[in-house]
């Protein structure tokens, strides 16, 4: 049964800053949508692969050829902050 | 004065009264333009209308028919706002793109405007694509057209509510457990699901990679082909987008004769209202009458699909969301104290609850420990449903299902329980888990509401899919306008 520290410690793998009050809504909700969840370990699956695609392609590759990009000044334009034609991010703590 | 009505035009006629030069393209532009200003204010079905867009670019088809005339100029429509278009802002109905504005346009759209479509606006939808009843986005909650104290469904309720609202003559919408189907069918439209990979995801705003599909949103079944065939195509930014390999065809069919229709026992056992039972036998029998042959059939492992899609599409969400995190573009929490500060704060300001939701169960599914349990057992379950489509269609042409297990539900009715709403995709999910095309019909009223009728057929039968669900329209004959009705303002006896 999944406990409020567990959410605490996926919410900080995700990188989500959750409340007090979320963590306990969440740690309820998370508990009912995994028990539910949880029925697939009735199946015997034995020998049966896994779905890595739906359709009967593999190893789509394309010529390795260069093209135009998205100009720089496009590519900033909806950053929160620049700076010297970079993204600006607070310093790490 | 036109004198179209927008509640039941379809793109077919329209595109004749165009040809014909009974009808200009500002003319059509402003009977939906008319129709948004009369009852947009209730239905609240687009984030975003696109006026001055669509008065200039309607005059610039009329001013250029001869040159321009592709086959669908001048057809007005509405796009889905998880789908990015150049100059026009994309919020996937999100605090953390709210002023988002694309540097480029989705492969699907731009297919579209290059045929001198008219782009009405952006329409409301789930926080990215999240839900099943449009109450799910930051902004507002859309009204279904038919009672407008129910929800339109979702994720693509703005699309759908748009085209039934008669704000729009067709739309695009997204399919990653249902949400073009299933709020088609709870608006008496017609919703398609295309097989995975037939429609380029380039540019749609990504929720569940292996599972996200574009596709149409129509008051008919050959408008749906219509739009279709200018939205399909192997794209070489979508490296899993793929050519089908035989054109869409627009669907003239009314007789199913020796068609074999499975019907699977296991949707029919439990969880479908009887209103929306009863209008599916219904169309069962008019497929017979049609000349099909309906036989039961069993999927043994639907019971499993909702569980796996419930750790697959959070697994993927989880992944592809984290490119939102106040560096690129969107919203940046104030004042962080360092990086780190600032990604969870952005994050946990920015998204609202039910992605927040998804992106947990996403990340605790993929986490250490417990990744073989969860996303590897789904995986597992996956393939295990999708051997039960395959074993099915050795014998049968096309499945039937109801879209849904209800009619339009309450708003607010279902939002404390998460659970609850999860549940309404019963019906839609495993033919995305399969990657198989679907399509969902308006087959008559419940309780004043439409039900859907689904048909999924084998991967790339969509010409089967449109021929079939074009036979059953003509018997069915829906009437697609809807009551504007409210509940809520009606005398309990």
């Amino acid at each position: 049964m999944i406990g409020e520290d567990d959410v605490r410690y996926v919410a900080k793998l995700a990188r989500l800053r959750l409340e007090q009050d979320e963590i306990a809504r969440m740690t309820s909700e998370l508990g009912k949508i995994l028990s539910h969840i949880d029925k697939m370990g009735e199946l015997d699956t034995t020998g049966v692969p896994p779905t890595a695609h739906v359709l009967d392609v593999a190893n789509v590759t394309r010529a390795d050829k260069p093209s135009e990009s998205l100009p720089r000044a496009e590519a900033l334009r909806n950053a929160p902050a620049v700076s010297d034609d970079c993204f600006r991010v607070p310093k790490m703590g | 004065m036109s004198g179209l009505d927008p509640l039941r035009l379809t793109a077919k006629v329209a595109k004749r009264l165009l040809v014909d030069g009974e009808v200009s393209a500002a003319e059509l532009a402003k009977t939906y333009l008319d129709q948004i200003a009369a009852v947009e204010p209730r239905v609240k079905a687009y984030i975003r209308v696109t006026y001055d867009n669509a008065a200039k670019y309607s005059t610039k088809v009329d001013r250029e028919m001869q040159a321009l005339r592709g086959p669908l100029a001048g057809l007005p429509i509405a796009i889905k706002d998880n789908m990015v278009t150049e100059g026009v802002t994309t919020t996937c109905a999100s605090r953390i793109l709210r002023d988002y504005m694309p540097v480029y346009t989705a492969t699907a759209v731009r297919q579209v405007w290059d045929d001198h479509v008219v782009m009405l606006g952006k329409t409301n939808l789930d926080e990215f694509a999240m839900g099943s009843s449009t109450e799910n986005s930051s902004f507002q909650t859309t009204a279904n057209p038919w009672d407008l104290a129910t929800v339109p469904g979702g994720s693509s309720g703005g699309s759908a509510a748009a085209v039934a609202a008669g704000e729009a003559l067709w739309a695009l919408g997204s399919d990653t457990g249902g949400s073009i189907r299933q709020p088609a069918a709870l608006c008496g439209i017609v919703g398609m699901k295309p097989t995975y990979g037939a429609v380029s995801r380039y540019g749609l705003i990504a929720f569940a990679s292996s599972l996200d599909q574009i596709g149409p949103l129509t008051r008919s079944v050959y408008d749906c082909a219509l739009l279709l065939q200018h939205i399909v195509g192997r794209d070489p930014r979508d490296a899993t987008s793929v050519a089908l390999p035989e054109p869409v065809k627009l669907p003239d069919a009314e007789r199913l004769d020796g068609l074999r229709v499975g019907i699977p026992a296991e949707y029919l056992a439990a969880g479908i209202e009887p209103g929306v039972r009863a209008r599916f036998d219904e169309t069962v029998a008019r497929v017979e009458e049609l000349g099909g042959i309906c036989v039961e059939i069993s999927l043994p492992h639907t019971e499993y699909a909702l569980p796996a899609y419930y750790i697959i599409a959070p697994a993927e969400a989880s992944a592809n969301l984290a490119r939102f995190d106040g560096v690129r573009y969107g919203y940046r929490c104030e004042d962080p104290v360092d990086l780190l500060d600032m990604y969870e704060r952005t994050r946990g300001e920015g998204f609202g609850p039910e992605v927040k939701r998804r992106i947990m169960i996403g990340t605790y599914a993929l986490s250490a420990g417990y990744y073989d349990a969860y996303y590897g057992r789904a995986q597992v379950v996956r393939t295990l449903v999708r051997r039960d489509f395959e074993r099915a269609f050795a014998g049968v042409d096309l499945i039937a299902l109801p879209t849904t297990p209800t009619v339009a539900f309450r708003a607010g009715s279902r939002t404390a329980d998460p659970l609850s709403m999860y549940v309404c995709d019963i019906c839609t999910i495993p033919a995305n888990l399969a990657g198989l095309p679907a399509i969902s019909i308006p087959c008559g009223l419940s309780d004043g509401l439409p039900v859907g009728f689904q048909l999924i057929g084998p991967a790339f039968s969509e010409n089967r899919i449109l021929q079939t669900a074009h036979a059953l329209e003509g018997a069915i004959g829906f009437d697609t306008a809807p009551a504007f009705r409210d509940s809520r303002l009606e005398v309990r006896q």
